[in-house]
């Protein structure tokens, strides 16, 4: 979810045979279960990977707050309000246990953001649609947090211990994320005609991007293989697009709304689903850059940025003449 | 703390761990004991100017303003590691605000587990 | 607080709990504006659980507003519902965040009154308000405290940051006024054993504030020139109705809906 470009050696995974016996201890350590943690040696191309997976993830996090945070001034009561504005305050946290996380791989916080800012690194292509009622908030938070539910909670598995300390923290927070979105949609679609309207259009808009979240087919995916080997990865795209179809159909039923694909069939023989998958194309396009919201949330991190430089270089300087006066006075 | 053969990361100046780069704050680790705990807990780190500043983030990112609660930062280039195995930071659950729970909400059970 | 308590009436009870309230949801709602935009995510999170602790707050002030007026109107109803004139916060609230610094001025010129009040209030002759009173100065000593570290942090800081913390505080400085003027609803409560006459605030908030600008290196306005119109709500700035257009949009275009 959060591995978009990154890449391995491509040569594929090697077998243990192949490995120095420094490697193969390592490996062997990841497939008994065991954590690998910053001290400890791992190939560049393990510490390589999961900065810009964690990178990736964390800045997910940060540009998640805007199409959220875009509601919290409108949000139509107090209670309602001060629910959207704990939860991407949560986003906020969650970005900060992952930037932490990335940071005992060697890389700064400050350096990860010029990263994000300039382009060079991504964030989940979901952030790039834009939220335009009430009811978004409702789809956002049990469509979108449900994917990063699905593909979260294997990774509190993931090899790399502050990655998984990070996570287990994360899906703490997590589950009343999707609850209170669900909550929104129940409450919207059981109540006037504009509001079951303004639930189903939310329901149209989102359902594709949400299924994009998992990434495309990776069956053959080279880069794929060796993150399942480091286990940065848990499961493959496939299995968990189908997890989170199978989960969100009865979800659907429930609130009297229809999942915007007119081929969405139970399959008795596969004993799951069958479903369109989300178009591609407009999967790529977004990752180029040229999705709905790409330019704005760019410009917003960025202007975030750049106005808040003299904040904290202020607050630094003073730090430093703190200390400076304490040294004196010793 | 990187590996020993790991090169810097582009665009960043190589320091050890924790250790403050020139133009950034600090990082600080946190430890926590909650009301009801006998002793202190990692939870994470963050960064802040200094130890003053750190020990308020700590307060609003960790524990969600819970009271009674007893708030430790060291500042990471301080702390000596001894073994490679690091005991994994735990849950403060924020009280005050009940709607964060999961529990708040009433979801009914046809919906499925959520 | 006076020994002799006399009964306020029903309306200028409602007006004042209203006053703490509306002060509150203005200054809730506007630092809520941040979230996602803050300098540092620090920063941001802790922004957050301000405009948290505020909407809180003012669930707990509107809803006994609500309640002593006894016509139906609970919290959400006054909030989403009135319009500017209605509205008895203080000026100083619902200037724009402008930059960081502004803000952080704006709260701390805030919090400093706003501690002192709820203190007072804890002895108020009314329980229901003592105990809002109660729970909401552990909150608001907190905020205090972080929007004086900041003030200090950033007057003090580069010679950009100060210069940006002077701005700040030479723009809000004439809405400090408002908070020590008392009027015939102030006299009401103060004759109630309700709260306290705003006056009496005064010097403290003076000595309080004097010593922050000292060691933020901040030089106070020589004038003490307070713009008025809107604890009384006779003039609230434009500011306010912008503010409510976002606020209350909702609720105003889809009346007949539960959220």
């Amino acid at each position: 979810m959060y591995a978009q470009m990154i890449k391995s050696t491509g040569q594929g995974v090697k077998s243990l045979e192949e490995m120095d016996p420094q490697e193969r201890a390592f490996q062997e350590r990841i497939n008994a279960g065991g954590k690998i943690e910053p001290k400890d040696w791992m190939p560049e191309g393990y510490r390589k990977n999961l900065i810009r997976q964690i990178g990736q993830h964390a800045h997910s996090e940060i540009v998640g707050q805007l199409p959220e945070g875009n509601w919290i001034t409108r949000a139509p009561t107090l209670e309602r309000k001060a629910i959207l504005l704990a939860k991407v305050q949560d986003e906020a946290g969650h970005g900060l246990y992952l930037y932490c996380a990335a940071e005992t791989l060697g890389v700064s916080r400050d350096q990860l953001t010029r990263d994000l800012l300039s382009g060079k690194m991504k964030y989940s292509s979901i952030f790039n649609y834009p939220t335009l009622t009430w009811a978004d908030m409702g789809a956002v938070g049990w469509l979108v947090d449900g994917a990063a539910i699905m593909n979260q909670v294997p990774l509190q598995r993931t090899s790399y211990g502050p990655y998984a300390r990070a996570m287990v923290r994360i899906c703490k927070e997590e589950s009343f994320h999707q609850r209170q979105g669900y909550d929104i949609m129940m409450k919207m679609a059981k109540g006037t005609d504009a509001q079951r309207k303004m639930a189903q259009d939310a329901l149209n808009r989102f359902w594709g991007p949400a299924l994009m979240m998992f990434g495309p087919s990776d069956e053959n995916s080279v880069h794929s293989a060796q993150s399942m080997a480091w286990k940065i990865k848990m499961n493959s795209n496939d299995e968990l697009r189908q997890k989170f179809v199978d989960e969100c159909v009865p979800q659907a039923e429930y609130l009297g709304l229809t999942v915007p694909d007119p081929d969405l069939k139970w399959n008795e023989e596969r004993g799951h689903y069958d479903f369109t998958q989300p178009d591609w194309d407009e999967f790529f396009d977004v990752l180029k850059g040229n999705g709905p919201c790409n330019t704005e949330r760019l410009a917003a991190r960025n202007k975030a940025w750049d106005d808040g430089a003299w904040v904290r270089d202020g607050l630094m300087a003073h730090a430093a003449k703190k200390r400076a006066a304490k040294l004196a006075a010793e | 703390m990187s590996s020993p053969e790991a090169k810097p990361y582009p665009g960043t100046q190589a320091v050890d761990h924790g250790k403050a780069r020139a133009d950034e704050w600090p990082l600080f680790e946190i430890f926590i004991r909650g009301q009801h705990g006998l002793s202190h807990r990692h939870v994470g780190s963050l960064h802040a100017a200094d130890a003053e500043m750190a020990i308020k983030n700590a307060r609003d990112v960790y524990t969600r303003r819970n009271e009674g609660v007893s708030i430790w930062v060291v500042e990471a280039a301080h702390i000596a590691a001894s073994s490679p195995e690091e005991k994994g930071p735990l849950y403060e659950p924020a009280n005050d605000k009940v709607y964060r729970h999961p529990t708040f909400f009433d979801i009914p059970d046809e919906v499925g587990a959520m | 607080m006076s020994t002799a308590i006399i009964d306020p009436n029903k309306g200028d009870l409602f007006e004042f709990l209203c006053r703490m309230g509306d002060n509150t949801l203005v200054l809730g709602h506007r630092v809520s504006e941040w979230c996602g935009h803050a300098p540092v995510l620090e920063e941001d999170i802790a922004l957050a659980n301000t405009a948290l602790d505020l909407i809180g707050q003012t669930t707990l002030w509107l809803d006994l507003a609500g309640k002593v007026e006894d016509a139906g109107r609970d919290a959400d109803r006054l909030a989403f519902h009135r319009d500017v004139w209605d509205f008895r916060n203080l000026l100083l609230v619902e200037q724009p965040n402008g930059d960081f610094g502004q803000t952080i001025m704006r709260q701390f010129l805030f919090d400093a009154w706003h501690l002192s009040q709820l203190t007072a209030l804890m002895e108020s002759s009314d329980a229901q308000i003592a105990a809002i009173a109660e729970k909401s100065s552990k909150e608001v000593t907190y905020h205090l405290e972080r929007a004086t570290d900041t003030v200090i942090g950033l007057g003090d800081g580069t010679e950009e940051s100060h210069r940006r913390m002077q701005n700040a505080l030479d723009l809000l400085w004439p809405y400090v006024g408002e908070m020590f003027v008392a009027d015939a609803v102030d006299e009401a409560m103060v004759a109630a054993g309700i709260a306290p006459d705003p006056a009496s605030l005064r010097a403290a908030y003076d000595t309080l504030v004097n010593d922050v600008f000292t060691v933020a290196t901040l030089t106070r306005p020589e004038s003490d020139f307070g713009h008025r119109g809107g604890k009384s709500g006779k003039r609230h700035s434009e500011h306010l109705g912008h503010m409510l257009t976002q606020m209350q949009w909702l609720q105003r275009a889809y009346p007949d809906a539960t959220w």
